[in-house]
């Protein structure tokens, strides 16, 4: 997994509640048996005007101008702004993966589904949670000011605004400690192999029939 | 002491060790694999040179991009058809039960789980699939994962989980005519909102909900996800040992006896404590019909499509104003005037034998509406596709002009062929009614098999408690 620090990079508004994880990558591309390359199909449905395929030259098409991330001033955004319950839906993690591969370190949102936030701190996209009103704030941030970039630091759990106001964050010490590192889950596991072989035995006599 | 919730004991019953944070590991008993979220997982093993854990916890099928017609020529997009055998070459390669595209038990990973017996209650089940929680109808703790999730699995056999809170929804009372599991569980949506049950794992109780049958049952906890929760469950019953006896992945008779006295020993202890608790009155349901772009938008069929101007909050009027421009509807229409284009009979949520057999009670006899332009059946297995043919069902679906189609997901999220075209209206049995979720452009409205059989019948939305 990619390690996350610090960032300090432009933040783009994606102004909606519960937006789910097929508007964040639709479904024709989780075709796909790669990891990479879901960037330029992040939002395809809102961010081009025709209709995506894989296989496409996606530099090619036609681009909503209205769609917030095809704004100029938004070019290269790192932070991406959300409302509430943001990637609800499926399991895929095609989403957080093509908010990576677009450029997306972090998110900032007062909630996210269950299954989208796990599966984007297993990828080192950092999902930070605010009170709605720090949120809102953030919002009328980056709407009043072009350019508006936040300083995220992970190890310090803070956001600093432009105006050098900070904001502090919560995140659960283990997550931390693994997006600092960059720390593979299934190794941390497999340091306990004789553990989940003693539970294996033990439920091997209490319930044979799960075993055959 | 307080007794036990029926979360609290299927998750303490898994615990392998618990980490001074409290998460835990958690051990796994079945994951189901599909097509589309293991192909990485696969080769994340490969690359980290390591092996399955325990190859016969695994069962696999494809069911995302599989076609619904033609099949015996094999799958015309090349994309599909290489993710599909990457699938077959992974399952072979790892010796992991696969359930290929043309094998009779093929079908819909959430139907064959539970139809192959390999869905047992007190399991831990999960799949890289939202709608795992279909499996916690059978008193089991089960839910969707991501990849890295599947990886974590196919390699260690458990996961680091932290223990949700625990949510109650007790539904009670006699269900009306004309109500089924699907308006049971769209109208607890509606009641809780799409994210209601973030952080907790819900247990749908109560009367109503007893007297669901299994099939009923899969359907209300498939949809726990629309409601944010990870995980549903009901408690294991005398209906949950019986639809296990005799299939192939239940226990032989040596041990069925122990099993299905361990089982029963999965429900919510008398006094339990839960988090959150909702009460809903069955008999006030009525048949159920989403209008917006989230399943929590939803109304009953007697109803009309409500007014952003009357929403308070700011955010939330947002989102029903873009739903409703999404959906090209205005205000204060009533839904029964609502017209569709095409008709989805199938998924996750609504593709059993029961549900085909209340579809089909509706339309037997009578013609598709000619604003109608298709209106497909996709059984939710190849199993479920021969009893329902042995019960003629496909034949009153295809004298009524419906499509009768092979298994799979289909048209409810429309990785195949099956799709809506920009600007189509479709009564759908699925689970999601997002933007462009069948298709580009679509429209989606979720409702019961019965309701979209009637409105298939009708060419809109009508009320199947006075339908003839």
């Amino acid at each position: 997994m990619q390690k996350f620090t610090t960032l300090t990079g432009i933040a783009a508004p994606m102004d909606r509640a519960n937006v789910d994880t097929d508007a964040i990558i639709p479904k024709q591309y989780l075709k796909s048996i790669k990891r990479s390359g879901f960037g330029p199909n992040l939002f395809d449905s809102w961010r081009y005007l025709d209709e995506g395929e894989p296989g496409m030259d996606h530099g090619r098409r036609r681009l909503n101008p209205d769609f917030v991330l095809n704004q100029p001033r938004y070019a290269g955004a790192s932070i991406l702004l959300a409302r509430a319950n943001f990637g609800c839906g499926s399991s895929r993690e095609h989403a957080p993966w093509a908010l990576m591969d677009y450029g997306f370190r972090v998110i900032i949102a007062p909630s996210y589904a269950d299954i989208f936030y796990q599966n984007s701190l297993k990828n080192g996209l950092l999902p930070v949670v605010l009170e709605e009103a720090a949120v809102q704030q953030l919002f009328e941030g980056v709407y009043a000011q072009e350019g508006y970039r936040l300083s995220v630091d992970l190890d310090r759990q803070t956001i600093t605004t432009p105006s050098g106001q900070v904001i502090h964050f919560d995140i659960d010490p283990f997550r931390k400690h693994c997006l600092v590192n960059g720390l593979d889950d299934i190794g941390l596991t497999l340091k306990h192999v004789d553990d989940i072989r003693a539970y294996e035995a033990r439920r091997h006599k209490e319930a044979p029939w799960l075993f055959r | 002491m307080n007794g036990k919730t029926l979360y609290d004991k299927l998750w303490e019953a898994h615990v392998v060790r618990t980490n001074p944070d409290g998460t835990a590991l958690i051990y796994i008993d079945r994951h189901l694999v599909h097509e589309v979220t293991s192909p990485q997982a696969f080769e994340g093993l490969r690359l980290a040179g390591r092996s399955l854990w325990r190859v016969d916890a695994n069962l696999a099928t494809a069911d995302h991009n599989v076609p619904t017609t033609g099949r015996r020529q094999g799958i015309a997009d090349p994309v599909s058809r290489l993710q599909v055998e990457t699938l077959d070459q992974n399952c072979q390669d790892f010796g992991i039960t696969e359930f290929g595209m043309n094998d009779p038990r093929q079908g819909i990973v959430h139907v064959i789980g539970p139809e192959q017996g390999a869905t047992l209650p007190g399991m831990t089940v999960v799949c890289g699939d939202s709608h795992t929680s279909t499996h916690g109808a059978f008193g089991a703790l089960a839910f969707g994962i991501g990849t890295s999730e599947v990886e974590h699995v196919l390699a260690t056999q458990c996961l680091l989980l932290k223990k949700s809170k625990n949510m109650r929804v007790c539904v009670e009372g006699a269900i009306p005519f004309g109500v089924t599991a699907k308006d049971i569980v769209l109208a607890i949506v509606g009641r809780i909102g799409t994210a209601g049950g973030t952080g907790y794992a819900i247990e749908f109780a109560g009367s109503a909900i007893r007297s669901l049958s299994m099939e009923g049952r899969m359907t209300v906890c498939n949809m726990a996800i629309e409601a944010g929760a990870r995980a549903g469950m009901i408690a294991v019953d005398d209906k949950t040992v019986d639809y296990l006896r005799g299939r192939p992945y239940a226990p032989p008779p040596q041990l069925w006896e122990q099993a299905q006295v361990a089982w029963r020993s999965f429900y919510s202890d008398e006094g339990a404590t839960f988090d959150h608790e909702i009460r809903i009155d069955a008999g006030a349901i009525v048949p159920q019909v989403t209008w917006g772009t989230s399943p929590e938008m939803v109304v009953g069929i007697d109803g009309r499509v409500p007014d952003p101007l009357r929403e308070q909050d700011a955010t939330r009027r947002a989102s029903m104003r873009g739903a409703l421009e999404y959906m090209n509807l205005v205000p204060g229409t009533a839904i029964q005037d609502i017209a569709i284009d095409k008709v989805f009979i199938g998924s996750c949520t609504n593709s059993r034998i029961e549900d085909l057999r209340a579809a089909a009670a509706v339309v037997r006899g009578k013609r598709l509406a000619h604003n109608v332009k298709l209106a497909m059946v996709v059984p939710g297995s190849g199993l479920i596709k021969t009893q329902a043919e042995s019960e003629g069902l496909d034949k009153v679906f295809t004298a009524a002009g419906f499509e009768w189609r092979e298994p799979g997901c289909s048209m409810c999220l429309a990785m195949n062929a099956d799709r809506l075209e920009p600007g189509e209206r479709c009564a759908s049995t699925s689970n999601r009614n997002f933007e462009g979720r069948q298709g580009a452009g679509g429209r989606t409205h979720l409702v019961s098999p019965a309701m979209a059989a009637a409105a298939g019948i009708a060419g809109h939305f009508v009320d199947v408690r006075s339908w003839r």
